[in-house]
């Protein structure tokens, strides 16, 4: 294509893109298209991976493509294996998508969808994208180092303990929330929770058919339990509509955190392989479809998003969680925008499998535009809803009232009118008593969704399906990460154990594997017991704390790529990786500050906890939660402030000479694919 | 240029390459390459080998949030 010809067409999209963005940023009093937030993003993806992602590439990186990758000098058939970049895509981006991207956007939509569309897109632009891309070529310039390890080597020994912390904290953290997502979208639904039982005997069913029927053909069997969990939630409908059987699968909050305490024990101390790997491929198969489903239907219905751009509670006294639009809606989105965990990916299993280092570009940095995408698409799911039925179904009990009457009157007197009549029509018409207090966003997400679908395939008739299908979907791959995370933490604590006692580190020992996966269990347990049992619906305390923890990673990470750059002689460039980790550490460090000392009850942990103390029936063990989640978020927010300044102390020895500048990475050598496209 | 819309051959490839995506996402081409390497063929018992060899590594790997 001639030059000028490219020129005109790059031009098109940024003036398309600015239209969009105008449209979404300063239309007031009308409802507008969801379509103006596809192009919009679109757009943006578009331009900065074509210019940003470039830039970085060529300037900042100097990707090699003479330079052979772990994957081709260590090729073993097992772990390092060089991989086709459209393959290596679709892995990196089946193992970056969680449920992160579809519950924070949906929690961040009570400020409007304003706020949180800009943050995805510029996140995830100069940020979550950057971030994900740098540490998997810096991963990959050292044969699939871990972000711990690189850390440890180019920052230093405080370093590598901080991303330790960081990351065994982020796990507890991470599945003690993910539970609680799962319980209020499950408690007293016996329709969800029979869904969900049925996915066991589904996968172990998998399991034997996988092993004895048909060896090793997984998508084969994956497709197969897809078609027994569509029955298992068809089946669902009769045990809600059935007394007998819907009275076993009625279960209050605390009795769904109980088993799901349990199952994460179980799935991480004993053997039921059978049962775990067939529900990892299930699960990544349904949220590969459902992804797929949800991007074709919203581009085909193209809905109209009823969320205004603003609501009132960008002022922090949202009933979703409490605090302003700036720091929370930062740390509220994190996947999507930018997550530290895509780190631990980004310096995993991908590196390993990178054929060429100039396809690190578009794997690192495009699967997470793709993982962006995702967050806009749950935007958009929590905005086509009524505000009042999206306030109703997020709004703990303890804001707006435990009787419908009372929480419609609540919703409505903010300005969002519902009724208690058609709230109750709402949870007729997808299949549960009452949608009220189901914070989370799993729920609001599942509504969002169903009512899209429905209108493109069933019609309303299948209102209540397409709703338990979502349901189905998020809780299923919820559990999925709480299983593999409940593993990961215990190996990581048995690791450090092993350093004090030896037979502590051996993971085939049952009394380290017991005490281990005990410990990992009590504690994300707790925060969902927590959780469960708090009068403002867990999700107000927990989701923040979630997000510095996970925002505390995405610094370490930074801190490591910002060190690198300077170290690999490329000063000027360090700001690539240095603007992000400023907002980062700002984001952070504010948001830190008001959830532990500011006077607002709903938004401090100390000033909630003396409010409880000062009450005549002061509930002990919830001031405790108060103080506790106060020294936790102390303890991140002290890890930030160590790694930046080991970081900063060694940026500044490279910086003033007294350091040789000098990265750690392995020697060159040159790649035998050289005479393929580059890619 | 062409699309790959009205290109069959280039249909062809990105159904192929999806195909392949999918078979590495789901540890099919890994269990093909412990086929390869191993030099068996496929059956209950190799396939058994190949749990217990990935399991290790997949207990380690992290599912993102």
């Amino acid at each position: 294509m001639p030059k000028t010809a490219r020129i005109l067409i790059w031009i098109l999209v940024a003036l398309l893109g600015a239209l969009a963005l105008a449209t979404v940023a300063l239309h007031r009093g009308e409802q507008i298209n969801a379509m103006w937030l596809v192009v919009a993003a679109v757009c943006t993806y578009a331009l900065g991976y074509r210019f940003y992602s470039k830039f970085i590439a060529a300037q900042v990186l100097t990707l090699d493509a003479q330079r052979a990758t772990p994957a081709e000098r260590l090729e073993n058939g097992r772990d390092f294996v060089p991989t086709n970049k459209w393959v290596v895509f679709g892995h990196h981006f089946a193992a970056i998508a969680g449920p992160g991207p579809l519950v924070g956007p949906v929690l961040a939509a009570q400020f409007g969808y304003l706020p949180g569309t800009l943050w995805i897109l510029a996140g995830a632009v100069f940020g979550g994208c950057v971030q994900d891309f740098v540490i998997l070529l810096f991963s990959v310039r050292r044969d699939g180092k871990s972000l711990t390890e690189m850390a440890r080597e180019e920052v230093g020994r405080l370093g590598g303990l901080v991303a330790y912390v960081a990351v065994i904290s982020i796990i507890v953290i991470l599945l003690g929330v993910c539970a609680l997502v799962v319980v209020n979208a499950l408690k007293a639904s016996p329709w969800g929770t029979f869904t969900i039982a049925m996915t066991i005997p589904i996968a172990l069913l998998m399991g034997v058919y996988l092993r004895r029927l048909r060896p090793g053909k997984v998508l084969e069997t994956s497709a197969l339990g897809f078609v027994l969990v569509m029955l298992a939630i068809w089946g669902g409908q009769w045990a809600s509509r059935t007394p007998s059987v819907a009275t076993w699968f009625t279960l209050s909050a605390s009795a769904l955190a109980i088993l799901i305490i349990i199952y994460g024990f179980a799935a991480s101390a004993l053997p039921v392989w059978l049962l775990l790997a067939p529900r990892d491929y299930l699960s990544t198969f349904v949220k590969l479809g459902t992804i797929a489903l949800l991007a074709l239907g919203i581009v085909a219905l193209h809905p109209t998003l009823h969320m205004p751009p603003l609501t009132r509670f960008i002022d922090g006294s949202g009933p979703v969680f409490a605090g302003n639009v700036f720091p929370f809606a930062f740390i509220t989105i994190a996947c999507g925008a930018i997550s530290g965990f895509h780190a631990l990916i980004s310096s995993g299993t991908t590196p390993k499998l990178i054929r060429r280092e100039t396809q690190a570009r578009m794997v690192g940095y495009g699967a997470m535009m793709a993982e962006s995408m995702v967050a806009i698409m749950a935007m958009i799911a929590a905005c086509v809803l009524q505000p009042g039925i999206y306030f109703a179904i997020n709004s703990p009990a303890g804001i707006v009232g435990q009787a419908p009457e009372a929480a419609a009157a609540t919703i409505s007197n903010w300005g969002f009118p519902i009724t208690a009549t058609e709230m109750h029509a709402l949870a007729q018409a997808v299949g549960e008593q009452s949608l009220y207090n189901r914070t989370g966003g799993a729920p609001a997400f599942a509504v969002g969704m169903a009512h899209i679908f429905s209108n493109s395939l069933g019609g309303q008739a299948l209102m209540a399906i397409w709703y338990h299908f979502a349901i189905m979907f998020e809780a299923l791959f919820i559990l999925t990460v709480l299983d593999a995370g409940t593993r990961v933490g215990r190996f990581m604590v048995q690791d450090a154990l092993g350093h004090v006692w030896k037979p502590l580190g051996r993971t085939s020992w049952y009394p380290s594997i017991l005490a281990t996966s005990a410990l990992i269990v009590g504690a994300w347990g707790y925060f969902l017991w927590q959780g469960v049992r708090d009068p403002l619906g867990g999700i107000n305390s927990l989701w923040p704390l979630f997000g510095i923890a996970n925002q505390l990673l995405a610094t370490v990470a930074l801190c490591v790529a910002t060190t690198i750059i300077i170290k690999m002689g490329r000063p000027r460039y360090a700001p690539v990786a240095l603007v992000p980790l400023v907002w980062l550490v700002a984001v952070t460090f504010t948001a830190s500050w008001h959830k532990i000392f500011d006077p607002n009850p709903r938004i401090g942990f100390l000033s909630h906890g003396a409010q409880l103390a000062s009450s005549p029936s002061a509930n002990v063990r919830l001031i405790f939660n108060d103080r506790l989640d106060a020294v936790v978020t102390g303890t991140l927010i002290v890890m930030v402030a160590l790694i930046l300044m080991e970081s900063a102390v060694e940026w500044i020895r490279v910086l003033s000479g007294r350091k040789q500048a000098r990265v750690k990475e392995s020697p060159f050598v040159a790649t035998q694919f050289a005479s393929e496209e580059q890619g | 240029m062409t699309s790959t819309a009205n290109n069959p051959a280039g249909l062809t490839r990105a159904l192929s390459l999806l195909v392949a995506a999918l078979r590495e996402i789901f540890d099919e081409s890994a269990y093909t390459r412990f086929l390869s390497r191993t030099q068996t063929e496929s059956s209950r018992e190799a396939y058994a080998a190949f749990c217990q060899e990935c399991d290790a590594a997949r207990a380690r790997r992290p599912r993102c949030c």
